[in-house]
């Protein structure tokens, strides 16, 4: 009798740690999972582009684009992105009616980052060739995970702005300034940062003023970009990582293995009972 | 049953704190500061040559075409717009060539439209002269005047310039190189090679566009999108600099954006004082402003005053396009100086016929920054993620079960005995 109410204790403690388990292995999921980029029915759509790094749209993930346009144009669009977003871009052109045009258009879409860096499409149509008999031809570019932090001679895909352009790289002279219509729509995903150590001080925005510039060859002027005051930790800690979420991770999983190893003794061990 | 309760009582504790994780981390911050800037402003010039008269638009005169587009446009005209109109070859009747490339008025002064007066100002227009493009361009940067803002030229004509010289696309290139932030925009009515030619040189050397419009509609929606373009241009133009030939005479640049112009093959140096724990950001956008060879590329370079190479990266292309750009990131890894001068140099791999590399270089853009240098982060120790926290549970309960069988064995035992 004591045995098996015993036993139905176990079985319920070990149903309770399963339980626990399970909960702990369903919030572990990813949840990555890849979405159709559809422009977000709150967003008012664009109508416009900008003809220059410096006089591009800003537009955000989600919003819809709708321009009218000229082949041949040159259109911009800018939008920010963070660390862990995956990146993905679709345009679509509706061409010029076929009788208009004398030969096959080759479109591209080229994206950069804050400093004007060309940046790699991992997938998607970059470069399609439209034929004369095509009404609409589509392009595509998924970015690379956006990085928290990279070394400064890399060119990994960093937070901050991004420029989108559009443009004609090679089409017959006759057929450039015929009316086009362009439909696009940026999209973010999470990739999530968990494989990135690390952090950008200054996200890749670049200035909007122009400089100043002098012509001596004095000396720098140090008060012209004044440096941030550096944190100086106490040298014997120095091996020590730094601040950051890991130290919660660890923290809060050496929590967790001691609660798991205090279950787990638990369940073996027969409770004294007060009778 | 204490413990238990306690042991469920920190696992609901430790699984609300998961759920409360993620958001805790905190996204960086944009700030987007609006600049306080004079309006920006746009010219209209219109063609009225006597071949304004012909009847191929829809079986209309381009001149009535064109007349009811400017109309319309003035209409929809948002109110803060600066906008001006200059015609070209409209009132002058006679055959004197000489003076009737002189022919070009401006019709509307650049400002806030009066709609009354301006459309009244249009429906006057008859198609009559000669075509003066390259006077009237001139003509039209003058109207636009030489404030802080970025200037539109919107250029609509049917034909060839009549006049040359001057040219119009060299005096659209002597504006450029004026540095007068001018873009002309360039409509062209009528299908016609040489026309298309000389509009898309004109739009090219200044940064602009070139359409065809063959329809009122065609005509009417490009003038309003490029009436349009000039809302989002509302920002401060480049300092205009001049790069040195070598390091020790490159001029120091603060953060902030430059312009300058570079001929095929030249180099041009500029220096920017860093710190030992700042970055030093740097692009560089050099734009096609004349035909070039099908390949071409640009590198940018930092290296130290003795000449030491820091960094390079370098953009190629081919084919049609507006600008090559490229850009650098640079801090010092370990640092023994606390403020030194980087050199910067840019350069070009483009080609062209002889006569094009003369007169001044090609326009580029160069943006400086300086900010705080992000270290690289060191070698972790440290775990992160679900996976680690599922991997050191398991452990725990593992170790927590075998220690308890284990303690039961040998109590057991020792019972026994």
């Amino acid at each position: 009798m004591t045995i098996r109410t015993r036993q139905g204790r176990i079985r319920s403690r070990a149903r309770l740690a399963a339980a626990a388990l399970a909960a702990v292995a369903v919030i572990a999921l990813p949840v990555d999972a890849a979405a159709a980029p559809t422009p977000s029915p709150s967003a008012s759509t664009v109508a416009r582009a900008g003809t220059s790094f410096r006089t591009a749209v800003l537009v955000s993930p989600g919003q819809s684009i709708q321009v009218d346009a000229s082949t041949g144009d040159y259109l911009y669009w800018s939008f920010t992105a963070t660390a862990g977003q995956i990146i993905e871009i679709s345009l679509s052109i509706a061409l010029p009616p076929a009788e208009k045009r004398s030969g096959p258009s080759t479109w591209t879409v080229d994206v950069f980052d804050g400093m004007r860096r060309r940046q790699a499409c991992t997938a998607g149509a970059q470069t399609p060739i439209a034929a004369v008999t095509d009404a609409k031809t589509a392009l595509g570019c998924t970015l690379r995970r956006i990085r928290s932090w990279a070394e400064p001679w890399s060119d990994d895909p960093l937070p901050g702005t991004y420029y989108v352009r559009l443009s004609v790289i090679d089409l017959p002279e006759n057929d450039l300034g015929l009316p086009t219509r362009v439909n696009a729509l940026v999209s973010a995903t999470d990739g999530g940062t968990s494989a990135d150590d690390g952090d950008l001080h200054a996200a890749l925005v670049p200035p909007a003023k122009p400089g100043k510039a002098a012509s001596g060859a004095g000396p720098a002027d140090p008060s012209a970009s004044p440096s941030p005051s550096p944190d100086e930790g106490i040298a014997a800690f120095n091996w020590l990582p730094g601040l950051s979420a890991r130290w919660v991770w660890t923290i809060i999983g050496g929590i967790l293995a001691a609660v798991a190893g205090v279950v787990g003794f638990s369940l073996t061990w027969r409770r004294r009972r007060h009778i | 049953m204490l413990f238990a309760v306690i042991a469920k009582r920190w696992l609901t504790v430790i699984l609300l704190g998961f759920s409360i994780l993620p958001t805790i981390a905190p996204g960086p911050a944009f700030a987007e500061e609006p600049e306080p800037n004079e309006p920006p402003k746009v010219e209209l010039v219109l063609d009225v040559s006597g071949s304004m008269r012909a009847n191929d638009i829809g079986g209309r005169s381009r001149i009535s075409v064109a007349q009811q587009a400017f109309n319309e446009v003035v209409d929809a005209l948002p109110d803060e717009t600066q906008l001006g109109i200059r015609v070209l070859g409209a009132t002058y009747q006679g055959k004197d060539k000489a003076e009737g490339c002189k022919d070009t008025q401006q019709i509307v002064p650049v400002g806030r439209v009066d709609r009354t007066a301006a459309k009244a100002a249009i429906a006057t227009l008859r198609p009559t002269g000669f075509t003066p493009v390259g006077l009237a361009l001139r003509a039209a940067a003058q109207d636009l005047g030489t404030g802080g803002s970025t200037r539109r030229i919107v250029l609509i004509t049917d034909g060839e310039d009549t006049c040359a010289p001057p040219d119009p696309c060299d005096v659209a290139r002597e504006l450029a190189a004026q540095g007068m932030h001018l873009v002309v925009d360039t409509l062209g009515l009528a299908p016609d090679e040489n026309v298309r030619r000389q509009l898309l040189c004109i739009a090219a050397a200044t940064g602009g566009s070139y359409a065809s419009a063959q329809t009122p509609e065609e005509l009417t929606g490009r003038i309003k999108q490029l009436v349009d373009r000039t809302k989002e241009a509302n920002i401060l133009p480049p300092a205009i600099v001049a790069g040195g030939a070598e390091c020790a005479q490159a001029p120091l640049l603060s953060p902030g954006v430059y312009t300058d112009r570079e001929k095929i093959s030249e180099h041009r140096w500029y220096r920017v004082p860093i710190h030992k724990d700042q970055e030093l950001r740097a692009s560089v956008s050099i734009a096609l402003d004349r035909p070039v060879n099908r390949d071409y590329g640009v590198l940018l370079r930092a290296v130290t005053a003795d000449g030491r190479e820091l960094v390079r990266t370098a953009n190629a292309g081919s084919g049609r396009t507006d600008v090559l750009s490229t850009g650098v990131r640079w801090s010092a890894a370990s640092a023994t100086v606390t403020t030194t001068d980087i050199c910067l140099v840019i350069s070009n791999s483009f080609a062209s016929a002889a006569q094009a590399n003369s007169g001044p270089g090609m326009p580029f853009e160069l943006t400086i920054d300086v900010v705080a240098a992000s270290p690289a982060p060191n070698a972790p120790g440290l775990g992160r993620g679900w996976l680690l926290l599922l991997v050191l549970t398991v452990a725990g309960l593992l170790t927590g079960a075998i220690a308890g069988w284990l303690t039961r064995w040998w109590v057991a035992t020792w019972r026994t005995n």
